[in-house]
């Protein structure tokens, strides 16, 4: 009967397709060490330094410094592979037309997408355990087994938005200039998030504007494993404006992809 | 049995360029047909709507009876584009296997790397390979999920001539195996050569579809031409065995598949002949003349 099963059988099953898609951008892009190695080191190098100088102070009452940076830099770690991995990965793909072949194969355009977002979180999965390892190793951070577990739920969650953010730049860009455009904004928002160095050191009028931004907003929800009054804003509120921008960002990503779509394929 | 392709009066603009103006082509399943026509005739545009990568802007278009988006459609059809490129740093045997799992009933990779002429590349980075090999490679990836149907767009473009023709053989096994296949080519001696049906498209319309024999045979053959001092008409020619006749100011071109029978019965009759060349009209000639035709016609 087998036989009959196998002749009827008129598209290919979509689990074997959505692996190998994954494992073809994991490899790709292990491959491609600029990438790779920028977005592995950079929060790890990052969170050595500043734990190195201030790693000993209290941000809270019990709450020592380094607990706080290493939560920062892990918000900067899965937000950059995020944001850099649909925004450039996209713009790629359109201006090598690698999306024409396989726009013409029996692929599933959600399997495509689904994929891409697996290989998003295996790879921000690993620059997380790279610096959870280093921070528990090296710099000495100890969580607690659950309060791990928390943050890292929290900052897949909290970084929906950059997901958004990536597609919508990636279907606008060029290669050239996909880089250059994802930069000019995830950096300045980082610094005006409290990412990358800390919201209270910030003037006011800067803080009025970063409390808008959705890694602003990620870095609040991430923060609030720590206890009460390390974070400026509770978890829920925190979840709704990272909800609200999700929503934003991935229409505008969905109508730039319309837009790519009806210039090439109508 | 639906076809394998169906284009129904399709037209398609972009923007105020019309690329199709209403082009009817069916083919049956298991033809080799080629799309022939000048760049910017419209064979790529043919194509792409025969894929789903644009749509019609009016008409139908049908693979297998089916919408050619349909999952269920493009399951059954092969790719090979003009146009298109793989990840650069995945290998030859990675990128057969990932494009194989796309399709129901996949040959296994190493077969399909076989047939493409790639085992020795196999394990290599696909931005390594030279051109006629990432040539191959796109035919191993047309290939991969053993597909019925197969669209080839200007397959031969870049390649040396050993390559094309180790590809042309490929082609005719496909064909014989019992494939479909539809290519378009610029070439006419490739179309000659390979095809059983061509089908000429020009300036979005299709404007000869038969066999090569046939569509040389339109205009082909010989070429007869003279001069004569003789005041000749038509009247005078009458029963010669030729296709086309061409009078004009004392000189006679005349078109034959019998070249020898047109003198032997023009110096029976006496005519005076000055300055004779024959030569032979091939498929280039024909072809020539044939959207010569084509464009009196439209402007006519």
């Amino acid at each position: 009967m087998s036989a009959a099963a196998v002749t009827t059988r008129e598209v290919a099953p979509i689990g074997r397709m959505l692996f190998l898609q994954t494992r073809a951008q994991l490899l790709s892009r292990l491959r491609t060490p600029a990438f790779s190695v920028l977005s592995l080191a950079l929060p790890v190098m990052f969170f050595a330094l500043f734990n190195a100088i201030y790693g000993g102070q209290q941000v809270a009452p019990g709450v020592n410094a380094g607990k706080y940076i290493l939560v920062s830099y892990s918000v900067y770690a899965v937000a950059n592979v995020m944001v850099f991995n649909f925004g450039i990965g996209t713009a790629n793909e359109r201006s090598r037309k690698l999306d024409l072949l396989q726009r013409a194969m029996p692929l599933p355009p959600a399997v495509a997408t689904a994929a891409q977002v697996l290989f998003a979180l295996i790879f921000a999965l690993g620059a997380l355990l790279l610096l959870f390892a280093y921070a528990y190793l090296v710099g000495g951070i100890r969580l607690g087994a659950v309060t791990w577990i928390d943050l890292t739920w929290r900052l897949l969650l909290g970084s929906l938005p950059m997901i958004g953010l990536g597609m919508a730049i990636g279907y606008i860009a060029g290669a050239n200039s996909a880089p250059a455009i994802v930069n000019a904004i995830y950096l300045p928002m980082s610094f005006l998030s409290g990412i990358l160095i800390p919201f209270g050191v910030l003037p006011k009028f800067i803080q009025d504007v970063g409390q808008v931004l959705p890694l602003y907003h990620d870095g609040q929800l991430a923060w609030n494993v720590l206890g009460s009054g390390v974070a400026n804003e509770g978890s829920g509120t925190a979840l709704l404006w990272i909800g609200g921008w999700t929503i934003l960002l991935v229409a505008i990503a969905v109508r730039m992809y319309r837009l790519d779509e009806s210039r090439k394929f109508s | 049995m639906e076809p394998a392709v169906e284009l129904i009066d399709a037209h398609k603009s972009y923007g105020p360029v019309e690329a199709l103006k209403g082009v009817n082509i069916t083919v049956p399943r298991g033809e080799l047909v080629a799309l022939l026509g000048p760049n910017g005739a419209g064979k790529t545009t043919s194509i792409n709507l025969m894929l789903g990568l644009r749509k019609p802007t009016s008409g139908q278009v049908k693979l297998f009876g089916l919408d050619p988006n349909d999952r269920r459609a493009r399951s059954r059809c092969g790719v090979m584009l003009q146009e298109s490129g793989v990840p650069d740093t995945l290998t030859v045997r990675e990128l057969v296997e990932l494009f194989g799992s796309y399709y129901p009933h996949p040959m296994p990779p190493a077969r399909a790397i076989a047939f493409a002429g790639l085992e020795e590349q196999a394990k290599r980075a696909s931005g390594k390979l030279s051109g006629g090999q990432r040539q191959r490679l796109y035919f191993a990836l047309a290939i991969c999920g053993d597909p019925e149907l197969i669209f080839f767009d200007e397959p031969t473009v870049g390649m040396d001539v050993e390559s094309r023709r180790g590809f042309l053989d490929n082609i005719r096994e496909f064909a014989r195996a019992g494939k479909t296949i539809v290519l378009t080519t610029h070439y006419l001696e490739e179309a000659d050569e390979l095809a059983e049906r061509i089908i000429v498209v020009d300036r979005g319309i299709v404007v000869a579809d038969a066999t090569p024999d046939e569509i040389k045979a339109r205009v082909v053959g010989k070429r007869v031409s003279f001069a004569t001092a003789q005041p000749l008409s038509e009247a005078d020619l009458r029963g010669l065995p030729y296709s086309r006749l061409e009078l004009s100011g004392g000189r006679v071109r005349l078109f034959s598949n019998a070249p020898e029978a047109v003198l032997r019965d023009l110096f029976n009759r006496g005519v005076e002949i000055r300055d004779l060349t024959v030569v032979g009209a091939d498929l280039e000639e024909a072809f020539i003349a044939i959207t010569h035709e084509a464009e009196k016609e439209t402007v006519a």
